[in-house]
């Protein structure tokens, strides 16, 4: 007979292979539709366009290079693309604006929330969920009953006779801006309740003791305590707003294009696959940097606690 | 005497359990060897750490030992899994299933072992019977008490009626008064089903008035084992006589060792009877130990002498705290009467008499 | 008048703020489905209060078809899903570091690091090409993709849940005779069903919510209500979208309450 040690040796040999084996239904699935189609994304980022749309299996960086620069029709000069790098600019500082702003709103909703009584603090909560769960068309699609011409802010702004003429917001930047605030703010308001909900108010009640005032113990006790909370909120808002799609589409119209449009537009009326993909991988690199960032960050205000 | 090998119910050994890998090898078991006789209430005690979840742990299956032998009835069982073990376990933490009644908890084993419907009936009301707790019988287990949990943690770890019943410091999470009655409640439960029971504690108190023998740990190591006279009385190691109850340490050349009895010459100078090992050797400085309570305080003269430091109430007896001439310290606790205090006061020069067989070598 | 004793909580203007915030996330929805019980022909006249909409949309074809199809795709891909991370929750969770460990974390939850705008041109260039080899064009492309996407959705609560579960139940059922199977059958599974449903229904939204991917993915005619809706946005819009937005809302305040009821369940 195998000596105990042997047994519980095999034993976990066999626990480790069926944790395999239990495992690869998922992983499987997800390399087949999710992670292996990445990698062929790099691929068809060097390859040469085809004439109607796909590739041509020829070697070329010219996708790569078409990305922040063009090649003059005449002298074969290159210069940098201006229609992609204000595209960049775009989805980057849109990206931005819509952080920060969510922060504004979604910090003191946050706070409100948690200094709520527990029962009624899980109905607001409820109700930050619930947008969180509908449908991203369909609240984009609410946004653009709000600020259409005939929409709601338009129709009270004249009933009341403040203006004559209908606000043009739609199509615009700003448009795109408002959608991306109304719609990640949930993402901003939840884990820094999260955060806020284990914050122990007796710190606060010390921080008055030691003669602070408000504005003191909000900047010097509660911001620091919370503030994975908040890096957490921005991380899940910026990242997101970066590869929007949808919002830019519905509210932006054809012209105010960020990263995501512009990808698809090089996959169907560009007609240039090589150069979508290599916007495709520069869009995860960005993700990915700010990934890295939350990271840093996170794992960095946890030893300062720890 | 050696053990006859019929007679045990558990035989653990050479057992050898190590945790981790390389560098950072932690041996939680270092080559720990004892039986276990059938029918006994025997229990593991010592300090967190010492290993005894361990061995528990091993008897019932859930880790495998490194190296050594479990046997169980002569049998070999190191290497099952628990479920095939004939041998049950009450977890610390109850570990009821929260999706099952009462009831559900207690038929569980006699279901998996497959037994007729009939059958986990009768059983499982004859246990519900044996724990008093029919009433409750239809309960989920998260709308009874801490000690209702118990009972039923116990009646469905003896329901398949297991050759050992594993017990692992069941009674630390009830306060103080329940823990005394389901002392009271486990010692019948005990007797009345006749299973071998093993109990782990770090209680010693516990462990002094509910077992039969008691094997005191330390470091992955077995010190002693005995009854639980043996172990307080004739503690072999200094470690069993400070963690068990209250210890005075005093050194002492030990000669004239016969019969059991040795003469202690303490460094006051006064010489007393002390008990000692078989084969100890008669050496300069070994150390004696004497139970506060079988020493006496004196005006007078007494084998030791020293000046009160300080004097502790406590109701039923008073520790008289004492700074003996040598500069080693020495406690004697004195039964309180009625009448008067302990008659001494911090300061005073008193002398200390140990009775005839009161002190005890202990080995190295 | 006595003073208000001093709030240890209270934040000068935060309350106001909140409040103005829980507006603006209501005041979109309730602006859309006002204009869903319009009579009107068109968003920009206010004709007074009907289901016209509402009845127009349920006789409309297309609709019907992208609604079964919304339907069968989210039952599959979340059913699907469920399963795949049931299996990788067991892997994944109870088990001391093993070689591989971390990257499988990794690899289940790397959908969620990917912008959905890449994932979709992905599988178009995969999927595109498939199609032209074998001459398959169905459902299968959507009910892979929306089942990968899906299986870090399920997969949280259950991992969550497994996370909060020793092994001391698992150990208590081999201890009373219980094999592996058994105990697995007996007692983790039931424990862990309130969050496999939670799982279940989280994938089931993320499923039939999902427009990016599934507009990348789709072949001709496999238009689900999502895309279908995205489709009509493009052109003049009439109130029939609003009355479709409306009863999807409906569907995901059902379907996100519910979910809240499961999850706040404690077994």
């Amino acid at each position: 007979m195998a000596s105990a040690e042997e047994v519980a040796k095999e034993a976990e040999r066999r626990d480790i292979r069926d944790r395999w084996l239990l495992s690869a239904p998922a992983l499987i699935i997800i390399f087949l539709a999710a992670t292996g189609p990445l990698l062929i994304v790099v691929i068809y980022s060097f390859l040469t366009p085809g004439p109607y749309g796909g590739v041509v299996w020829k070697f070329s960086t010219d996708g790569w290079l078409s990305v922040l620069m063009q090649r003059d029709i005449f002298d074969d000069t290159l210069a940098f693309a201006d229609a992609h790098l204000s595209i960049f600019w775009r989805s980057i500082s849109l990206s931005f604006y819509t952080t920060v702003l969510t922060l504004f709103f979604g910090f003191p909703t946050a706070y409100f929330i948690a200094t709520r009584p527990p029962k009624t603090r899980e109905v607001w909560v409820f109700l930050v969920t619930i947008p969180f769960w509908t449908n991203l068309l369909i609240r984009t699609f609410a946004m653009q009953q709000v600020i259409r011409n005939e929409g709601l802010v338009n129709t009270a702004l004249m009933a009341l006779g403040i203006i004559k003429q209908p606000l043009q917001i739609m199509n615009t930047d700003a448009a795109i801006l408002l959608g991306m605030i109304y719609i990640y703010l949930p993402l901003m308001v939840l884990p820094i309740y999260a955060s806020m909900e284990k914050l122990d108010f007796r710190l606060v009640e010390a921080g008055y003791d030691l003669y602070a005032g408000r504005w003191q113990v909000l900047r010097r006790i509660i911001f620091p305590l919370i503030k994975p909370g908040v890096i957490a909120g921005s991380i899940l808002v910026f990242i997101p707003s970066l590869g929007a799609y949808v919002i830019p589409r519905v509210l932006g119209g054809g012209k105010n294009m960020m990263l995501g449009n512009l990808i698809e537009l090089q996959f169907g009326a560009g007609r240039n696959w090589p150069l979508g993909a290599a916007i495709s991988i520069t869009l995860m690199v960005l993700v990915m940097i700010a990934l890295l960032f939350y990271v840093r960050n996170a794992s960095g205000s946890e030893g300062a606690h720890g | 005497m050696p053990e006859q090998p019929g007679r045990s119910a558990i035989d653990v050994r050479g057992v050898r359990k190590v945790f981790g890998t390389g560098e950072s090898q932690v041996a939680a078991l270092d080559t720990v060897s004892v039986s276990i006789r059938e029918n006994e209430f025997f229990t593991l005690l010592g300090p967190s750490g010492c290993g005894k979840t361990t061995l528990l742990r091993l008897i019932a299956g859930f880790d495998f030992p490194s190296a050594g032998e479990i046997l169980l009835h002569g049998q070999d069982i190191a290497s099952l899994p628990p479920f095939k073990r004939p041998v049950n376990t009450v977890f610390q933490s109850y570990a009821l299933f929260p999706h099952m009644t009462v009831a559900e908890n207690i038929g569980f084993g006699l279901e998996m072992l497959g037994k007729p419907k009939a059958e986990i009936k009768a059983r499982v009301a004859e246990m519900l019977k044996l724990v008093k707790m029919e009433a409750l019988s239809g309960r989920r287990t998260s709308q009874i008490s801490g000690g209702q949990q118990q009972r039923v943690a116990l009646a469905r770890a003896l329901a398949p009626q297991p050759k050992v019943l594993l017990l692992d410091e069941p009674l630390s999470a009830l306060d103080y008064k329940l823990r005394k009655e389901m002392q009271i409640e486990l010692k019948r439960l005990q007797h009345e089903t006749g299973i071998t029971f093993i109990f782990v504690t770090h209680d010693q108190e516990e462990a002094l008035t509910m077992s039969d023998r008691i094997a005191v740990m330390s470091s992955g190591k077995i010190l002693q084992v005995g009854t639980p006279w043996d172990i307080y009385d004739k503690p072999a190691e200094r470690f069993v006589a400070d963690f068990i109850g209250e210890s005075n340490f005093l050194t002492a050349a030990i000669a004239d060792i016969g019969n059991g009895k040795a003469r202690a010459t303490l460094k006051s100078g006064a010489t007393i009877e002390a008990t000692v090992a078989e084969g100890f050797q008669p050496k300069d400085n070994a150390t004696v130990v004497v139970r506060p309570e079988h020493a006496k305080l004196t005006s007078g003269k007494g084998d030791l002498s020293g000046t009160v430091e300080n004097i502790v109430y406590f109701g039923t007896d008073t520790h008289i705290h004492v700074r003996l001439d040598s500069s080693e310290a020495f406690t004697v606790r004195q039964q309180n009467t009625r009448s008067a205090g302990c008659g001494f006061e911090r300061g005073d020069k008193v002398g200390i008499s140990i009775g005839n067989d009161a002190a005890q070598v202990l080995r190295d | 008048m006595a003073k208000r004793p001093f709030d240890i909580q209270a934040q000068p203007g935060f309350g106001f703020m909140a409040l103005l915030t829980f507006f603006a996330l209501y005041l979109p929805i309730a602006a859309l489905v006002t204009y869903s019980f319009n009579t009107a022909d068109s968003l920009s006249r206010w004709d007074g209060v009907s289901l016209r909409w509402f009845i127009s949309a349920w006789h409309n074809s297309a609709v019907q078809d992208a609604s079964v199809r919304s339907l069968v795709l989210a039952v599959s891909a979340a059913a699907l899903s469920t399963i795949a991370a049931t299996m990788a929750a067991l892997a994944t969770t109870r088990t001391r570091p093993y070689p591989g460990l971390t990257f499988k974390y990794a690899f289940i939850n790397q959908p969620l690091m990917v912008p959905e705008i890449v994932t979709g041109v992905a599988l178009l260039i995969v999927f595109s090409r498939i199609k032209v080899w074998t001459g398959y064009s169905g459902l299968g492309y959507l009910i892979a993709a929306h089942t990968a996407f899906c299986i870090p959705f399920a997969y949280l609560p259950i991992r969550a849940r497994l996370d909060s579960m020793d092994l001391t139940l698992e150990r208590a059922a081999a201890d009373l005779y219980a094999t592996p199977w058994k105990a697995f059958r007996f007692v983790t599974l039931p424990l862990l069903r309130p969050a496999i449903i939670a799982g279940f229904m989280l994938a089931f939204v993320i499923s039939l919510d999902d427009v990016v991917i599934t507009e990348f993915v789709k072949s001709g005619g496999q238009d689900t209500l999502p895309t279908y809706m995205l489709g009509q946005l493009r052109r003049e819009t009439s109130p029939e979208i609003n009355a479709i937005a409306t009863v999807f809302l409906a569907l995901s305040v059902v379907l996100v309450t519910a979910f809240y009821f499961v999850n706040r369940r404690k077994p």
